[in-house]
């Protein structure tokens, strides 16, 4: 068990790296983190051994995150910590820092979730598919769409060419 | 020679290398002869990147202290203090300490008194226990007997916890039972067991904490069990699984 707490350990970088991007806010992201562990502790005896833990754990975060979702009408507060970039970006890395932020809030969170599981935590389909509890055919329509409408967002040259469509 | 048309779907499975080797060579072929869906495919690469740029430095931040498991260092500290103070007024202590929490929320009455009962029974250095597991036979028909249902005792010798005995005490509305265990360094942990739960079959895992006492408290065939100690979450829910384990063989 002490195993598998160190598993656990191992794994909470991760957690806290795309609940920071699902969020976008450092201490929201925390709490999400936080709720989720304290959950899978006390559901610990459903996990079967051998399993994927990091799917499992993801699993739980997502069912912490949509019962929030559901429970809160307005978006995220924006913690303007949360959008420091990192110290050796430049002034142009800076802006795309900050619109990569504001174009993941524009996604609906359930694209964004697709997105991030595929795009940040590098999961394969079927796992991203297994993690939210939706058929793979799912996650692909919504990582496209989420795809697609952040190259809107974010591509100057598509953005300009589809300006009226994005307005 | 113009390449077959490839749908959507097959260039965001290329994309993300879910493609099977037999089709990529052929979807490959198709993104070098489409320009506008190769400048489409690279935005999408680009951008998954700068995802990664923007979140990845998480990875390297600490890891709030809250998020990480009690260091088993403190709590043999605090074990060992407990031994110290154990001779005077300390269940009167420990009730103080118990009572300023607010447990009126979540924690059912039942798992409050079972963290009473430990509370008082657990520092005890004379009478820990009524019947010593010396008499476990005994114990466990006696107290079977008074609780109107045939328990069974864990034994934990395997999570590195001995059984020193158990003790009747009065519950809600009826007899319950409370089993004392103790690790090698003096760590004592009660397992408390009550009859006629309104609610039957099995339920989850429950946590609670009161004062330096965690519990973790369960449902099972009408049975309530409650396992508390002083020690960290995690050794404690190791040895509940231990219980529900024996329990259910």
């Amino acid at each position: 068990m002490s195993d598998f707490a160190s598993r656990i350990e191992e794994i909470i970088p991760r957690l806290r790296r795309y609940a920071r991007a699902l969020t976008g806010d450092g201490g929201a992201a925390d709490d999400l983190v936080q709720d989720t562990l304290e959950r899978a502790w006390v559901k610990l005896h459903l996990w079967r051994r051998g399993s994927d833990l990091r799917a499992w754990l993801f699993t739980i975060m997502h069912n912490v995150y949509v019962n929030q979702v559901r429970s809160r009408h307005d978006e995220v507060p924006v913690d303007d910590d949360s959008l420091d970039a990192p110290q050796r970006a430049t002034q142009t890395d800076l802006l795309e820092v900050r619109d990569i932020d504001a174009a993941l809030r524009q996604l609906p969170p359930e694209q964004r979730e697709v997105l991030l599981l595929i795009a940040l935590e590098r999961m394969s389909y079927s796992e991203a598919a297994r993690a939210l509890s939706i058929p793979i055919g799912t996650v692909m329509s919504r990582l496209a769409r989420a795809r697609e409408k952040l190259r809107l967002l974010l591509d100057s040259d598509a953005a300009a060419a589809t300006l009226k469509v994005v307005k | 020679m113009s390449t077959q048309p490839v749908n959507d779907e097959q260039l965001l499975r290329w994309l993300d290398n879910e493609l099977p080797d037999s089709v990529r060579a052929e979807v490959e072929a198709y993104v070098a002869e489409h320009p506008e869906e190769a400048a489409r495919l690279a935005a999408y690469r680009r951008n998954d990147a700068l995802i990664r740029a923007r979140f990845d430095s998480v990875l390297e931040e600490p890891v709030p202290v809250r998020m990480r498991r009690q260091p088993r260092s403190a709590l043999w500290r605090r074990a060992a203090m407990v031994g110290w103070f154990a001779l005077g007024g300390l269940a009167g202590w420990y009730l103080h300490d118990v009572k300023r929490v607010d447990v009126a929320q979540a924690v059912p009455p039942w798992a409050h008194r079972a963290v009473v009962a430990h509370a008082v029974y657990a520092p005890e250095v004379r009478h820990p226990v009524e019947v010593t597991a010396e008499q476990e036979d005994h114990l466990v028909a006696w107290l079977s007997k008074r609780l109107g249902t045939n328990l069974k005792v864990p034994h934990l010798d395997a999570v590195g916890y001995g059984l020193v005995g158990g003790r009747l005490l009065p519950g809600e509305q009826a007899a319950v039972a409370q089993f004392m265990y103790q690790d090698p360094q003096g760590q004592r942990l009660t397992l408390y067991v009550r009859t006629n739960m309104e609610q039957n079959g099995e339920s989850a895992f429950r946590f609670a904490q009161e004062g330096n006492v965690r519990v973790f408290y369960w449902i099972d065939r009408r049975l309530g069990y409650a396992l508390s100690g002083e020690i960290s979450k995690e050794e404690l829910l190791r040895v509940a699984m231990a219980v529900h384990q024996q329990l259910n063989p």
